[in-house]
C-alpha cells in the first residue's frame, strides 16, 4: 500500500532533530534505516505528521570496542555488525544472532537503532540487548539518559522512550573471553521473522559449574524476555545432558506464547524449549579458547 | 521536494511528496518501469535497486533520502546494446519466465557478485533467498549466477 503523507525533515545534528520531534503534537517520528517503519507506515500502523530522518547526523554509526563496553551506534547497519570482524572475538554471539537478522537488501539499510526502537519481539537486537544487560544511551528534550534494556519494552513495537527521545547508541558490557554462549533460532524461510529464537550465555566457576546464566526468547511474549525459569535451573549446574534437558522443560513451561498464522501456541512452547536444548549443547561442548 | 541524484550515470532532478517511495519516483517521475513493485512492504525484492553500491529495497527508501546518491537500476545494468554477462546466462539458463523478478533478481545478483566474485554457491542462495520468484524454482537463477560468476571475477561483468 503506499505510504499516507507526512511532513519530511533530515536534520543535520541531534539536537535539531530532538526540537523538531518536541515541538510536533508527538506524532513527529524519529526515521533511522526505515526497514521496518516504513512497512509499519505502508499498513497504517502509524501516521506521523513529520518524519526527522537521522542520517545526516554525524557521529550515530561506528562499533566501538574498549576493556568496558562494545558499543554499537544507532544508525550501525546490520552489514557493518557483520563485516566488521572483532566481534566474533568481542562478542561472539552477537555476529551469530545478527546473521539471522533480515535479508541481503535490509542488511544493507536496517539498523541497531531502528530496531530497539521498533521493540519487535519477533526481531533479535532487542533479545540480545536484554539477554546481555546492554544500556542504551538516549537523547531528548530534558537531556540525556541511560536505559537499561530491561526498561525499554513495554510491549509489542512499544517502548518506554518519549516522542522526543531519540537512541544515540546501544552498549554491550564486555565479556570475559571464556564466557559461553548460544544461539538458535527457526523460522520457515532463512532471514524470516522468528517463530521462535533464543539466546544465552554463562559463565563457569573453577568446578565447571554455570554462573550468571541469561537466557533471553525471541517471539514468545509481546516483548523480548528472559527465561527466568531456565535460568534457575542451570544456575550451579554443570551443563550435562540432564540440566539441559532440566532447563529444556522449564523453557517450554514458563512461557505462554500467543498462536497466529504462523505458529500454535502450543507449537512455539515446545519449539522454545528445543532450540534452547540445541543452544546449550552448542554452548557447551564449543571448545574452550 | 525537489530532489537531485544520479541514476544509470545520468544526473536527474525531481520534485515529489515526502511519502513517494524510490520505486515509485522511478517508474512515475523517471519513467524507469524496469524495476517492477509487486508486494511495497519489502517483502519480495522485485524493486530492488542499487544505490551507492549497495543493492537496496526501493519501496523501503523515500525518494527525497536518495538526495546526491548514485543509483543504478536493471536500465543502467547494460548501457550499451546488448547484454551483460549475468543478463546472458539469464537467457541461457532459462532462468526467467513471466519476469517480473528478473529486474530484482538481476540487479540483486549483480551488486553481490560486483562486491563478492567468488560467492560461493550457499552464499548466492541465501542472498537470493529475499527476493521471491513464483515461476522458476530458482534452480535456473543459481545456475545462471554461477556461470556469470566467471566475468565478474576477471572485472567484465558490467561489460556488454
Amino acid at each position: 500500500m503506499k505510504l499516507p503523507h507526512f511532513d519530511y525533515q533530515a536534520p543535520v545534528s541531534l539536537a535539531e532533530a530532538v526540537a523538531l520531534l518536541a515541538a510536533g503534537d508527538g506524532s513527529a517520528r524519529p526515521i533511522a534505516g526505515g526497514q521496518s517503519f516504513l512497512p509499519v507506515m505502508a499498513f497504517r500502523l502509524a501516521e506521523p505528521s513529520l518524519l526527522v530522518d537521522l542520517r545526516n547526523i554525524p557521529d550515530l554509526s561506528g562499533i566501538e570496542i574498549s576493556d568496558a563496553w562494545v558499543r554499537i551506534g544507532a544508525m550501525t547497519r546490520w552489514r557493518d555488525l557483520l563485516d566488521d570482524a572483532r566481534l566474533a572475538e568481542a562478542l561472539p554471539l552477537l555476529p551469530a544472532a545478527i546473521d539471522h537478522v533480515a535479508h541481503y537488501q535490509i542488511r544493507n539499510r536496517g539498523t541497531v537503532g531502528g530496531s530497539l526502537a521498533h521493540a519487535d519481539p519477533a526481531a533479535e537486537m532487542p533479545t540480545l540487548a536484554l539477554t546481555c544487560e546492554a544500556e542504551i544511551d538516549v537523547v531528548g528534550a530534558k537531556g540525556k539518559r541511560v536505559v537499561p534494556a530491561s526498561a525499554l519494552f513495554t510491549g509489542a513495537l512499544s517502548t518506554s522512550l518519549e516522542a522526543d527521545e531519540i537512541i544515540v547508541a546501544v552498549r554491550f558490557p564486555a565479556w570475559p573471553r571464556t564466557r559461553r554462549w548460544g544461539f538458535e533460532e527457526f523460522s520457515r524461510r532463512r532471514g524470516d521473522f522468528a517463530l521462535a529464537g533464543v539466546a544465552l550465555c554463562y559463565d563457569e566457576d573453577d568446578k565447571g559449574r554455570a554462573k550468571n546464566v541469561r537466557i533471553g526468547a525471541i517471539s514468545v511474549a509481546d516483548t523480548p524476555i528472559r527465561l527466568k525459569a531456565a535460568e534457575a535451573a542451570l544456575e550451579g549446574r554443570a551443563v550435562d545432558t540432564a540440566a539441559i534437558e532440566a532447563a529444556q522443560a522449564a523453557a517450554s513451561g514458563e512461557v505462554d506464547p500467543a498462536a497466529d498464522i504462523h505458529a500454535s501456541a502450543r507449537y512455539r512452547k515446545s519449539l522454545v524449549g528445543t532450540l534452547l536444548n540445541r543452544a546449550l549443547v552448542s554452548a557447551s561442548t564449543r571448545k574452550a579458547k | 521536494m525537489s530532489v537531485g541524484f544520479e541514476v544509470n550515470g545520468r544526473a536527474v532532478n525531481v520534485n515529489v511528496t515526502p511519502r513517494t517511495t524510490l520505486a515509485d519516483c522511478l517508474r512515475h517521475e523517471l519513467k524507469l518501469t524496469g524495476t517492477h513493485v509487486g508486494c511495497e512492504h519489502g517483502v519480495c525484492g522485485a524493486c530492488t535497486v542499487i544505490v551507492n553500491g549497495d543493492a537496496v529495497r526501493s519501496c523501503l527508501m523515500l525518494a527525497v533520502q536518495a538526495k546526491g546518491a548514485k543509483i543504478t537500476t536493471v536500465e543502467g545494468l547494460s548501457m550499451e546494446e546488448g547484454l551483460t554477462p549475468l543478463q546472458t546466462a539469464f537467457k541461457k539458463h532459462h532462468a526467467l519466465q513471466c519476469g517480473f523478478c528478473t529486474p530484482g533478481m538481476l540487479t540483486t545478483l549483480h551488486a553481490l557478485l560486483s562486491e563478492e566474485p567468488h560467492a560461493s554457491e550457499d552464499r548466492i542462495r541465501d542472498v537470493i533467498s529475499g527476493n521471491l520468484c513464483r515461476c522458476t524454482g530458482y534452480v535456473t537463477i543459481i545456475e545462471a549466477a554461477l556461470d556469470a560468476r566467471s566475468s565478474y571475477q576477471s572485472g567484465e561483468g558490467d561489460k556488454a
